[in-house]
């Protein structure tokens, strides 16, 4: 009995994946990202396989050279070389590690975090509801870069901290969207039904209650992960993220600026590596926000 | 409607005391004796010490202090700058107005390509401009404007050698700043040519500012466009033979600009946040600049009062935007 009832829930799931999937594939656009992003992961995961350099090596006898199709370049840099001799090419891959990893991090903490202020926002409303909401409020009322800035001037520049001070400043738009979701949820009957059948509170925010709320949620962290990506490069730009050597994109991009007149490839590699990835998150972002928002499904 | 205004305004109470409190304890929870940290490495005697502390309230009760600072910034005292020893409020008022500048013409531009373009994309939607402009807005909203801007340099700066490189006027010219405004200033001095090395000065900032909110302004003039035009009241009146371009421009774009207003407005954070790093790449005099410096020369009081009157300034626009949506859209009044 039980074991036809989990394969009922399984062919379900399977069904939600298939039209998931159908919706996603409407969008070309969504698919390339995906598709981008894929290559992305793998860079990260494979990077010491694929970097023909290590990062931090320097080569004293090829500083600033070319990329290999031009006078002057070197077939074994194929992307040229920095201010101190380092294969930009392998700088590049490891630096897709650096994104992938801030953004899967920021959007963690950004995201429990904010899952469970809000679940409890809206569970419970009245007062706490407001005191939580003021808070997210004033979060809110700061432009983000800049108070990521702030607190990582009190905290400290480092990555670690930079990405502390986004998962922070992202956290108040988490909140929001599982305030609202919850808070709509709470008037269906379903949540009656299972209150009526002696539910806990906890068994009714995190099993009932939460489950139907994560479309939105899931669309905002794909958006968050561009944007985490995007805020760590500049801070890592404007000196506070990841500190050099680290061959992390923004730092780089700050490490090559005062070449830009000479030298177009140590700056024009990096800021195309991030530009890619976070067009593709967000063209993936498009895709996801097509299949899963039941509005858009109906037109 | 006088009703609607003061709700807003006592709901805005609280987050501003809230700001105050941010801002407040930002330095305080600073690791290190603030007033170590204001002598720097000369160091000071503890006769001094005691001194410096007492001068600035550092001996009172936490609470007290919180309570100190408030009554100061409400009579206007936003402190002193450690580097520069001038009143935070007067280096503030002296930069503001190249910030502005920069955001005036950024979101101009991004106003006056990004409505069109929505509305072009929302009619002829499917199309090879609908799919054209839409993939540039996509970019646009992915850029790293940090980066855009480093490649405008190299290739209107650098490779055609049309705009300068950094900075708001050319050298040669020097007038007395009536307005803050350089390109009004400029053309009040009657100086040859110094309009025209304002605006070479302006024109690559203020692209690369407006790139994220002409994206986002586009995109979303599309979306609205297209909702409206599938209501019922714009199918009336085509069904009753109302010519195409009247139905676009009356009935369906007054419509389609309530949410616009709302996203434009909403910008003014984006543009802040740009404003830090515009403004770093191009050396340009602002805001932005003034408070990246600060945090990087530990000048606290300035990143303190900095911080509050930038949140307090986003918030009194955001109040403005809401007041003007409220005008507009009388449905939100009532609710």
């Amino acid at each position: 009995m039980s074991n036809s009832a989990q394969m009922s829930t399984a062919a379900i799931r399977r069904q939600m994946l298939a039209e998931f999937w159908f919706y996603f594939r409407q969008n070309r656009g969504a698919v390339v990202g995906l598709f981008v992003f894929i290559l992305l992961v793998l860079t990260a995961v494979f990077a010491p396989v694929l970097a023909p350099h290590s990062p931090a090596t320097q080569y004293r006898d090829a500083l600033l050279l070319p990329p290999f199709w031009q006078e002057g370049g070197r077939a074994e840099f194929l992307l040229g070389t920095d201010a101190v001799g380092r294969d930009m090419l392998s700088r590049l891959i490891y630096g897709a590690q650096y994104s992938l990893f801030i953004g899967i991090v920021v959007v963690s903490i950004a995201l429990f975090g904010g899952i469970f202020i809000g679940l409890v926002a809206g569970f419970f409303r009245g007062w706490v509801d407001a005191v939580i909401m003021r808070v997210m409020d004033i979060i809110l009322a700061f432009p983000s870069l800049l108070l990521a800035l702030v607190l990582v001037a009190v905290l400290g520049p480092g990555l670690t901290n930079a990405m502390i001070a986004i998962a922070i400043v992202y956290q108040p738009h988490f909140a929001r969207l599982t305030r609202a979701a919850v808070m709509s949820e709470m008037k269906r009957e379903y949540v009656t039904a299972a209150r009526v059948a002696g539910a806990g509170n906890m068994r009714l925010m995190f099993k009932t209650i939460l489950p139907n709320c994560l479309a939105p949620l899931i669309v905002q962290a794909t958006l968050s992960f561009s944007s985490a990506v995007l805020d760590s490069a500049a801070l890592g730009f404007l000196g506070m993220g990841a500190q050099p050597p680290a061959p992390e994109w923004g730092t780089m991009l700050a490490e090559a600026r005062e070449f830009i007149l000479r030298a177009w490839w140590v700056v024009t590699f990096p800021g195309l590596a991030i530009l890619t990835s976070v067009l593709a998150i967000n063209m993936m972002g498009d895709g996801l926000r097509d299949a899963l928002d039941p509005k858009l499904k109906r037109s | 409607m006088v009703r609607f205004i003061l709700s807003k305004l006592l709901y805005l109470v609280p987050t501003f005391l809230g700001i105050t409190i941010i801002a407040f304890g930002f330095v305080r929870i600073l690791p290190g004796d603030p007033v170590l940290l204001m002598a720097g490495e000369r160091g000071v005697s503890p006769e001094r010490h005691a001194e410096l502390s007492a001068q600035l309230g550092f001996d009172k009760p936490f609470i007290m202090q919180y309570f100190d600072f408030l009554g100061r910034l409400l009579q206007g005292d936003f402190g002193n700058s450690l580097v520069t020893k001038k009143p935070v409020l007067t280096e503030f008022l002296a930069l503001f107005p190249a910030t502005v500048e920069l955001g005036l013409c950024a979101i101009i531009i991004a106003t006056l390509i990004g409505v069109p373009v929505g509305v072009l994309a929302a009619i002829k939607r499917g199309s090879w401009f609908d799919q054209l402009s839409m993939t540039t807005a996509l970019v646009g909203f992915s850029m790293p404007i940090f980066w855009w801007g480093l490649l405008l340099i190299i290739f209107f700066s650098g490779f055609l050698g049309w705009t300068p490189v950094s900075g708001r006027i050319s050298l040669m010219y020097f007038f007395p700043q009536v307005t803050g405004f350089m390109l009004i200033d400029s053309l009040l001095s009657g100086q040859d040519g110094a309009f025209i090395s304002a605006v070479s000065h302006l024109i690559l900032p203020s692209v690369v500012l407006a790139t994220i909110p002409l994206a986002v302004i586009a995109r979303q003039t599309r979306s609205a466009m297209l909702e409206v035009m599938g209501e019922d009241y714009v199918r009336t009146a085509r069904a009753k033979g109302m010519p195409s371009r009247r139905v676009i421009g009356v009935h369906a774009l007054r419509n389609a600009m309530i949410p616009v207003v709302t996203t434009i407005g909403l910008q003014i954070g984006v543009l802040m946040a740009g404003a830090i790093l515009t403004e770093t790449i191009f050396s340009w005099p602002g805001i932005g600049k003034w408070m990246i410096d600060s945090i990087s020369r530990r000048d606290y009081p300035v990143v303190q009062s900095g911080l509050l009157l930038i949140a307090g300034m986003v918030m009194v626009v955001n109040l403005l935007v809401d007041l003007t949506y409220g005008l507009i859209n009388p449905r939100i009044r009532a609710s």
